[in-house]
């Protein structure tokens, strides 16, 4: 059944096309049966594919699917062909599963909006590239599948084109990650003159024959590579266009802007881990501004009042911790936080959607209050995701996934005290902002009334992914509670284990006894300063500081300043020199003659009877006397 | 009696000057019309007199043909005239003068 790896891609692929050519002429019904069919095919599908992968592969040897040769020039050869193992098989996973529910989701979220197939097709043409980026057994293919997810990241935060706010928003994000994906190209380019190929496998395998431990090209290369993942995953410091990117409808936020492609990066990274290893000083890099991003998005956060842009900014700041584990080369704790966070996130993201469906488009948590009676299967569903971003020990899953993190970022051989306790830090920040956001929404006064209460079909994913932030934590246990390795296991097939350096169980659990005093504590705080207080329902007055948090540290105006405006000045200048003035020159000549002769166009009869008359006088003059 | 053909074609061109001043000077559509019919008859009055010079019917088979012709453009003109002045409200020819460039 493996053979079938090829449909996963193609369903969604499929869908898109099918809607693109017939979605005019379709019922809505239609439309969201194929738009959301397509991805349940595919999510079963990978089931089927991942059970049959791993049937008598104890070893998890990767599967290699060659569908056909892309282009050959000089030696250069890439194919389209899909590479599966364990890393993909997780992300396969949990794209398509995560992926249906967020599409049986907006099949209601969106039901009332113009455009329903357009954003169909976009949302499939999504998930399909976003396979490609997984699968590809090829830079190059991976490199298409990261363009693709960038365009249609790009098309649904400007969904709602009419306002140009979103489409400006929509622009943003397009060209910020541009940045980094050009720093990436430059690390591909580097990597195929070094090696001849783009072959994931072969440049992996053939690296460290090349490159010794910490060379300045092996350096170059993963730093370039990780530009890339630092734009994509929006980390420091090119994370502005995320906040922004929530301009999107929900369902777009929840899939594209948590779970799925700001991910991204740490695939990246963790797809090239062979590079990183070689160049610790890339890899340091990778944990510090992991460290750093997740603290100042954290108290970005802490300031927002829109709930959308809590979340994003709260995104930002748990792929922060990606990038942490990334660093210390706990890559099984980055891809099990990847997976818990796109199950909790997910459900934040829908959660929030719902509410703001339900009270008219209001964005503004102030504007809102006293939820929980009025909506309670989202009260509960968003408190068990809130539960599992604070990392509420025992019970959430987002507690067992964190604290790998954390124990790795202090325990690993690449770890060190310093980078615990940013993490750590980050667990308050993350309790606070989120449980502020909870108490500020669902208790509290009720200032709004919902106009009604979602439907079924977006209750179910929301219990769904509900379910999953609760019980998915189970998969790996740490030693000395349960010490359940399942999901390591599954990924060290592929990826190298965590060297762990420094042991003891003791130490283990009183890390893990003060994360969770820390986690409980920074509820405890939003408890006191946020729970049943009479906010006025309107934007917050902030002070300087606060304002310039709001602002996500103010990086918007520091890029206007440095980039942006010398620019526009140099553009400016530049915009009467020498070639401009020939084509402007050009384009003078022809509007003059243009309005010379169009005078002669006066509409009057006799003044064009008197010319063709003058005009017959000359022409029998020249043929009588020439 | 006859006439000498130098007569005949200087009486076409004047009659002809005469119809394209009309049609150059007069802002009236009507008028304009009737100059037109003027420059048809000499031309025709120029292709008979070539006719009789020469003793040929061909000059008399033209006359015909341009008399028919006129027939129609003035049905097809005064038709026209019709439509402009029930839109301009006006036969002058530069109140109709909305085509410009």
């Amino acid at each position: 059944m493996k053979e079938l790896l090829w449909l996963i891609v193609a369903l969604p692929l499929a869908g898109a096309l099918l809607l693109t050519l017939a979605g005019k002429r379709l019922p809505r019904l239609a439309i969201a049966f194929i738009g959301v069919g397509s991805v349940t095919f595919a999510a079963i599908l990978a089931i089927v594919v991942g059970l049959d992968f791993l049937h008598g592969n104890a070893a998890g040897i990767p599967y290699e699917q060659f569908l056909w040769q892309w282009i050959n020039v000089g030696g250069f050869s890439p194919n389209v062909a899909f590479n599966l193992d364990t890393v993909s098989l997780t992300f396969i996973f949990v794209i398509t599963f995560v992926g249906a529910l967020i599409h049986l989701y907006s099949a209601q979220f969106m039901w009332k909006e113009d455009g329903y197939a357009r954003f169909f097709i976009y949302m499939n043409l999504f998930v399909a590239f976003m396979l490609v980026l997984v699968l590809a057994d090829n830079m190059l293919l991976m490199y298409m599948g990261w363009e693709g997810v960038g365009v249609c990241s790009y098309l649904l935060i400007g969904f709602w084109y009419k306002d140009p706010a979103n489409g400006y928003a929509a622009r943003k994000a397009f060209i910020v990650t541009r940045i980094g994906d050009t720093a990436m190209a430059i690390g591909l380019f580097i990597l195929f003159i070094t090696y001849h190929t783009l072959n994931i496998h072969d440049v992996l395998a053939a690296a460290p024959g090349k490159w010794p431990v910490g060379s300045s090209i092996a350096v170059t290369t993963a730093l370039l590579l990780l530009c890339g993942g630092v734009g994509k995953s929006a980390q420091l410091p090119l994370q502005t266009w995320l906040p922004d990117a929530m301009a999107g409808p929900s369902p777009v936020s929840a899939l594209i802007h948590s779970a799925t492609m700001v991910t991204a990066g740490v695939y990246l990274i963790s797809r090239t881990h062979v590079l990183f290893e070689l160049a610790p000083i890339a890899q340091n890099a990778t944990a510090i501004i992991g460290a750093i991003t997740l603290l100042m998005a954290g108290v970005a956060a802490l300031n927002q009042h829109d709930i959308k842009k809590v979340l994003a900014y709260s995104t930002i700041s748990q792929i922060g911790y990606m990038f942490l584990a990334l660093g210390v080369g706990a890559w099984s704790a980055a891809i099990f936080h990847f997976m818990i966070h796109a199950f909790f996130k997910a459900l934040l993201f829908l959660g929030a959607g719902a509410v703001i469906l339900v009270m008219n488009d209001e964005h503004n948590m102030f504007k809102m209050g006293g939820l929980w009676k009025k909506l309670p299967i989202t009260f509960w569903t968003f408190l068990i995701g809130a539960g599992s971003l604070t990392a509420l020990p025992l019970l959430t899953a987002g507690f067992y996934s964190k604290d790998k993190i954390l124990w790795l970022a202090y325990s690993s051989d690449r770890g060190s005290v310093w980078l615990w306790l940013a993490g750590l830090t980050g667990t308050f920040i993350t309790a606070l902002y989120t449980f502020r956001m909870v108490f500020i929404v669902f208790f509290g006064k009720t200032k709004g009334e919902p106009t009604y209460r979602p439907g079924i079909f977006m209750t179910i994913p929301l219990v769904v992914l509900g379910l999953l932030s609760l019980g998915a934590g189970f998969i790996e246990l740490p030693d000395n509670i349960g010490h359940v390795t399942l999901l390591s296991d599954f990924i060290e097939k592929t990826l190298p284990a965590t060297m762990v350096m420094r042991y003891g169980n003791n130490i283990e659990l009183l890390f893990q006894i003060i994360a969770a005093m820390v986690a409980i504590g920074g509820v405890a705080t939003a408890y006191v300063y946020y729970f049943n207080k009479p906010f006025p329902a309107a934007e917050p007055e902030r002070t300087k500081l606060q304002n310039f948090f709001y602002k996500g540290w103010d990086f918007d105006l520091l890029y206007n300043t440095i980039i942006v405006r010398p620019v526009v000045f140099l553009s400016r200048i530049d915009k009467n020199d020498c070639i401009d003035r020939c084509y402007t020159g050009i384009a003078a000549l022809t509007l003059t003659l243009h309005k010379l002769f169009s005078t002669t166009q006066n509409g009057k009869l006799r003044t064009y009877a008197t010319v063709v008359a003058i005009g017959a006088i000359v022409i029998l003059t020249i043929i009588f006397y020439l | 009696m006859n006439i000498p053909m130098e007569q005949g074609l200087l009486l076409a061109a004047v009659l002809f000057c005469i119809g394209l001043g009309g049609v150059l000077l007069r802002r009236d559509i009507i008028f304009m019309l009737l100059s037109i019919e003027v420059m048809l008859n000499a031309a025709g009055l120029a292709f008979i007199v070539a006719g009789a010079k020469w003793g040929q019917a061909d000059g008399q088979v033209m006359f015909i043909f341009i008399l028919t012709m006129a027939a129609a453009e003035v049905s097809v003109g005064l038709a026209l005239i019709i439509q402009m002045f029930m839109k301009f409200k006006s036969i002058d020819t530069d109140v109709a003068s909305t085509m410009n460039g």
